[in-house]
């Protein structure tokens, strides 16, 4: 199997990371090979092994639904890269 | 007497207790030692002026029953450190001043320890080198121009160096050991789910694990005993009862059953690994151990699987890296571009690479393929050291399959760095605690690091075997600081 340029745009596109025509190159060369190597897998047979998606053999907890943080609304914003106010500012949405 | 900065953390607190040397003056040889070492460029923010005016606070107030009382400590900046800018290596993140605390690093501030500085690492803890991150290289105080391991190379670079008495680090696949062995420092990995994740900068969340690194084995089980806690803020913490690791540590390890692995001897070793890892086995046989030949049947599958679900657990942790709330922002036409544009400017190229491999393998039609698959493997690769288990108390392997390398070498070839992580990734996967200690040199007199894995939450059994092995080992690193003006 290989990855090609358009694959590689369409998965950049999904990933929301722009990428230059010469870099997109670069990267589905890298792919390439990195799935040479991940290919291996398929030397195992699975079908009747169950997947393993959490080490940690718990079951989620619950808690109360209660905030518990102070009044950080000044600190957090403190990190916003654009703000008006109490809110955080991005590019115009809706025409 | 001897400098303050080559004490291991265990001499600094009985130094400290015994009022012979006091926080103030500690944290004044520390901070002198780090300002001359800047060419290691191991650290990313300093604290230092705050960390002298703590130590003088500490001194003017002493509590002695702390577990680290006044210790100045440097850690990696994947932590967040309330207040204190937190960059996780990367230039997305460049601005980031956290308002809250992770449970480790708060854990190590309530026994004493005082912020010393954010140490640099790998972007996202993505690397085996720390050439990834977005403040360049660091340098290892072996050799110059020398990669210290990473993710965790600032770490064990200032550890190595002296700069502070003990630091600590996360692994996902191999950052903490594999740095630790090629600095000839000890590094542990503890179980998945016994030191808290919250407030670490998560990269794969199944896998991703702080823990010591430490100049001997006793000064981590002294920082081990500090991080590991429950913690209802992760909710894959796990409540078991922990061990007083410093204060049950023993040499006396006859009879425990130690697993040699036969798949770890994989094509193309270098001699002096398998020479090391021999010796180690007679180390091992000389601390009263037995030696019992064991079977990891799908070693092999361990990287190709964890080069699946790490950057599967990347894509989604880093996609909330979107310029809105906080860290960097492009500026673009549309919300899109905007968002396309600061991903772009803002993650580096092996991030940018994971990213895109975990969006790829979870992506519509490949999910099965993939990422299934991969989850699928994960469960036979845990039911080998389950079976293995049966059989033995821990296993003795090599860390890494070669010593450090220089800079530069490995980054243009994206597997070849990966392979480096061929003995240490199978952990994670598993959820096991595994540890790295130093235990020869190479033919350029580069260290080696013996790695002990043991069974899940038996952090004890692993020190134990380490503190023993280490004994009769007797490795000291030669650190002719090169790096000095």
């Amino acid at each position: 199997m290989t990855i090609d340029l358009k694959t590689v745009k369409h998965i950049s596109k999904l990933a929301r990371i722009s990428l230059e025509e010469k870099k997109a190159e670069k990267l589905a060369d890298d792919m390439n090979s990195i799935f040479e190597f991940i290919e291996k897998l398929n030397e195992l047979k699975t079908e009747n092994v169950e997947p393993l998606t959490s080490i940690a053999e718990t079951t989620l907890r619950f808690r109360e639904d209660k905030i518990t943080s102070d009044n950080i609304r000044e600190k957090i914003l403190r990190n916003s890269p654009e703000k008006n106010d109490d809110f955080f500012v991005v590019p115009k949405v809706v025409e | 007497m001897t400098d303050i900065t080559s004490l291991s953390l265990f001499e600094l607190i009985k130094n400290i207790k015994e009022k012979k040397i006091s926080s103030n003056e500690a944290t004044k040889s520390f901070v002198d030692r780090s300002e001359k070492s800047k060419k290691l460029n191991a650290y990313v923010t300093e604290n230092f002026e705050n960390c002298l005016k703590l130590s003088k606070e500490f001194d003017n107030k002493p509590n002695y029953d702390l577990k680290l009382p006044g210790i100045p400590i440097a850690v990696k900046d994947l932590f967040c450190t309330n207040e204190v800018r937190t960059t996780a290596g990367s230039n997305i993140l460049n601005n980031f001043v956290p308002s809250y605390e992770s449970t480790i690093t708060q854990n190590i501030w309530n026994e004493g320890g005082i912020l010393l500085g954010k140490l640099n690492c790998d972007e996202f803890a993505m690397g085996s080198s720390n050439e990834t991150s977005f403040f360049g290289n660091v340098q290892n105080p072996i050799a110059k121009d020398l990669v210290p391991g990473g993710s965790s190379g600032g770490s064990s670079s200032a550890l190595a160096a002296n700069l502070t008495p003990v630091t600590i680090g996360t692994d996902t696949g191999g950052s903490i050991r594999q740095p630790a062995s090629f600095t000839g420092t000890v590094g542990l990995k503890p179980t998945y789910g016994s030191c808290s994740r919250y407030g670490i900068v998560a990269f794969a969340s199944s896998l991703d694990q702080a823990g010591p690194m430490s100049k001997n084995v006793k000064d981590s089980s002294i920082l081990l005993e500090v991080i590991s806690s429950f913690d209802k803020k992760d909710s894959t913490s796990i409540d078991f009862k922990r061990n007083n690791y410093s204060s049950e540590l023993t040499r006396n390890i006859k009879g425990i059953k130690i697993g040699i692995p036969k798949e770890y001897r994989v094509d193309g070793m270098p001699d002096e690994i398998e020479n090391l890892w021999k010796k180690g086995i007679e180390y091992a046989k000389d601390c009263g151990a037995e030696i019992i030949d064991i079977s990891l049947p799908h070693t092999s599958y361990a990287l190709p699987t964890y080069y699946i679900v790490a950057p599967a657990e990347a894509s989604s942790n880093l996609a909330r890296y979107d310029g809105v709330k906080y860290g960097l922002r492009s500026s673009g036409e549309s919300l899109i571009d905007m968002y396309e544009k600061t991903r772009s400017e803002g993650f580096g190229e092996e991030v940018k690479r994971r990213i895109m491999i975990g969006t790829y393998v979870l992506s519509s039609g490949y999910y099965d393929a993939y990422y299934l698959k991969a989850q699928k493997v994960r469960q036979l690769i845990k039911k080998d050291f389950d079976e293995a288990y049966n059989k033995v108390d821990a296993i003795l392997t090599p860390s890494t399959p070669s010593s450090a390398f220089k800079i530069g070498e490995k980054s243009n070839d994206p597997v070849s760095m990966y392979l480096n992580d061929i003995f240490t990734v199978p952990v994670n996967l598993a959820g096991l605690p595994g540890i790295s200690i130093p235990a020869g040199r190479d033919k350029n007199n580069y260290p080696l690091g013996l790695q002990i894995i043991g069974k899940p939450f038996d952090e004890q059994t692993v020190l134990n075997i380490a503190y023993s092995m280490e004994e009769k080992i007797n490795y000291k690193n030669n650190i002719s600081d090169w790096w000095m003006e």
